[in-house]
């Protein structure tokens, strides 16, 4: 699961009101390098929840030197772009967990891949 | 007396391949429409034609348009065209020299091809054609293989097999500017495709939706119902980041049972992002997720610049959704081939009324403004009427083209435009009016489809009993 994908999950169990951010617990992280798309990291940047993808990285020690307020004037800032770029794109969990923040339910991530499927309880 | 024209005074000739007809125009339209340009066809046009004569637009705008589709076959920039050799004669000698000479230079190479449609034609008959074009102005070499510019003459023998008449009832003469994608429906067939299933996407329809979606290179494109990746293959093809979502816990991590012929279990690379990798475009790749499709994990504010996508129809594959056991009105046996815990643990039936409502809601709330919805509807042909068709205050509906499966079944893709937010007093989706809804009732459309069949097999078998017993 990479940190762009973890920006626009939220906690959908019932009754939840304060589902977003989800919380990452992770045991398996993967940087790999991915190619640099200074267009599509532009358009994505109005789309995050800045504050969100701060915490997620800062949470998986992967935050570096990625400003923690949005900066104006991105779309002309190639160095700008490509600390988003690395936090987007090339920082995946492989295993682990989501948290849901208000009741602690978990949705674990195995291979990459995030399992939001809740119980009929929950649902 | 030749009249300058402007550059875009010309008109260019289109020559399109003669399958999935009803979808070729919407996908050349999409197209167009990503260059800023409007369909604008020559007179008599005609849509089933394989020949089409396009109006306002820049050779760029050509090439562009060639570099996508998998509708068309090849574009000319057309230099005449007549009923007959005596007309394309006059009217090729009306076309302005200084738009000709740059290509009929000295010192340049060229070949001259000619197509026949409906119609085979022998070499010899073919080379007379190019000799009876000798009142143009080439004053270069003729070279066969690998020549500077290539020209054809394109004869339309109409568009029945079992009447083709002597002469043809159309006659084009171009410069060839581009060929079409459709060689992609070769080297992306699902044949040889890593990772396939049941209900994977055929490469040209695939490609088709990406078109008619109007995907782009940096787009984010959306699809919820993933199954094996198909569409996410073709957006990505295009330069669209992709990502998908499917509730089906196997299928998205490639365990399973096997879809090919001679493989009993899926090997360990087959996956999603292992079918990206085939084709190159795993940088593309952002996630999937094990998700059902009609609860809401994407955030408010989520904007997908398309979602494209084909919903179970609970036929092949079972409609799905987690809920409560109070909830399911009859108790819903496992699918066929699941291995072990599917990780769904109460499977209702997904009215199908209800996926396509969820759909357009979905799309109304998390596709930017000019996003496209495209998905599969199905259809019981016998009731269906174009009210049947899902609406939504918040998407204009572009195109709805059928492919028919059976004598009494089709599916029509359906591609759907957002033109605003959705507002509070906003109705969710409707159907224009909803007497037609024929999906209400539990799985209605797989009864339809299964009461076609069962009602011929019980018809057989009286005949059969009335034979046995020595007739009536």
């Amino acid at each position: 699961m990479k940190l762009l994908t973890h920006n626009m999950l939220t906690s959908h169990v019932k009754g939840v009101t304060k589902g977003y951010p989800l919380l990452i617990k992770a045991t398996e992280v993967k940087v790999s390098e991915e190619e640099f798309n200074p267009n599509f990291v532009s358009r994505m940047i109005p789309k995050l929840e800045w504050s969100a993808l701060v915490q997620a990285a800062d949470g998986l020690g992967h935050l570096q030197d990625l400003p923690t307020e949005l900066i104006a004037d991105y779309e002309a800032n190639e160095d700008f772009l490509r600390k988003v770029h690395r936090v987007l794109l090339e920082v995946e969990v492989l295993e682990g967990c989501l948290q849901c923040p208000e009741s602690g339910r978990e949705f674990p991530i195995t291979r990459g891949v995030p399992n939001m499927l809740l119980n009929e309880e929950e649902a | 007396m030749a009249i300058h024209c402007s550059r875009t005074c010309l008109q260019y000739l289109i020559h399109l391949a003669h399958d999935n007809v009803d979808f070729r125009l919407p996908e050349i339209m999409a197209l167009l429409s990503l260059r800023g340009k409007q369909f604008d066809p020559g007179e008599n046009f005609e849509e089933k034609s394989p020949f089409w004569r396009l109006n306002g637009l820049s050779e760029e705008d050509v090439k562009s348009i060639m570099a996508r589709t998998v509708c068309a076959k090849s574009a000319f920039e057309l230099w005449g065209h007549g009923r007959t050799h005596s007309e394309l004669r006059t009217s090729l000698l009306k076309y302005p020299t200084e738009n000709m000479s740059p290509f009929l230079q000295k010192d340049s190479t060229y070949k001259i091809n000619v197509y026949t449609f409906n119609k085979t034609l022998e070499f010899e008959d073919r080379i007379k054609k190019i000799d009876e074009l000798e009142y143009l102005p080439f004053k270069g070499r003729v070279n066969l293989k690998n020549p500077k510019h290539t020209f054809s003459l394109l004869e339309d023998y109409g568009m029945d097999p079992n009447n083709i008449p002597e002469t043809p009832l159309y006659i084009y003469f171009g410069r060839w500017i581009s060929d079409g994608q459709r060689e992609l429906i070769r080297s992306h067939s699902v044949k040889n495709r890593h990772f396939i299933g049941n209900t994977s996407m055929d490469a040209g329809l695939s490609f088709i939706m990406a078109n008619h979606a109007r995907v782009k290179a940096h787009d984010l494109v959306y699809d919820p119902f993933v199954g094996t990746g198909s569409l996410l293959v073709a957006c990505s093809h295009f330069g669209a980041y992709v990502c998908g979502m499917d509730i089906d816990y196997n299928t998205i991590h490639g365990m399973g049972k096997a879809s090919r012929k001679n493989q009993k279990w899926r090997g360990p690379d087959e996956n999603i992002r292992a079918n990206l990798r085939q084709y190159g475009s795993e940088k593309l790749y952002v996630d999937v997720l094990v998700s059902d499709a009609s609860k809401a994990v994407w955030r408010d504010g989520v904007l997908f610049d398309a979602i494209v996508t084909d919903p179970p129809y609970g036929i092949r594959e079972s409609t799905r959704r987690t809920g409560s056991q109070k909830d399911s009105v009859n108790s819903v046996k496992p699918f066929e081939d699941y291995v072990g815990d599917s990780h769904v643990p109460v499977s209702m039936a997904y009215h199908l009324s209800d996926i396509f409502t969820d759909l357009l809601n979905f799309s109304a709330h998390h596709l930017v403004i000019g996003g496209r919805l495209v998905y599969w509807l199905p259809i019981y042909r016998p009731e269906y009427c174009e009210e049947m068709v899902p609406l939504h205050p918040c998407l204009r509906l572009v195109s709805n083209c059928e492919q028919t499966l059976s004598s009494h079944t089709s599916r029509r893709l359906i591609t759907m435009e957002k033109i605003k937010e959705p507002e509070e007093t906003d109705a969710l989706a409707h159907l224009s009016d909803p007497h037609f809804s024929v999906y209400q009732g539990h799985n209605a459309f797989r009864e339809k489809y299964f009461s076609g069949i069962s009602k011929r097999m019980l018809t057989g078998k009286e005949e059969t009993n009335k034979i046995a017993n020595g007739g009536e």
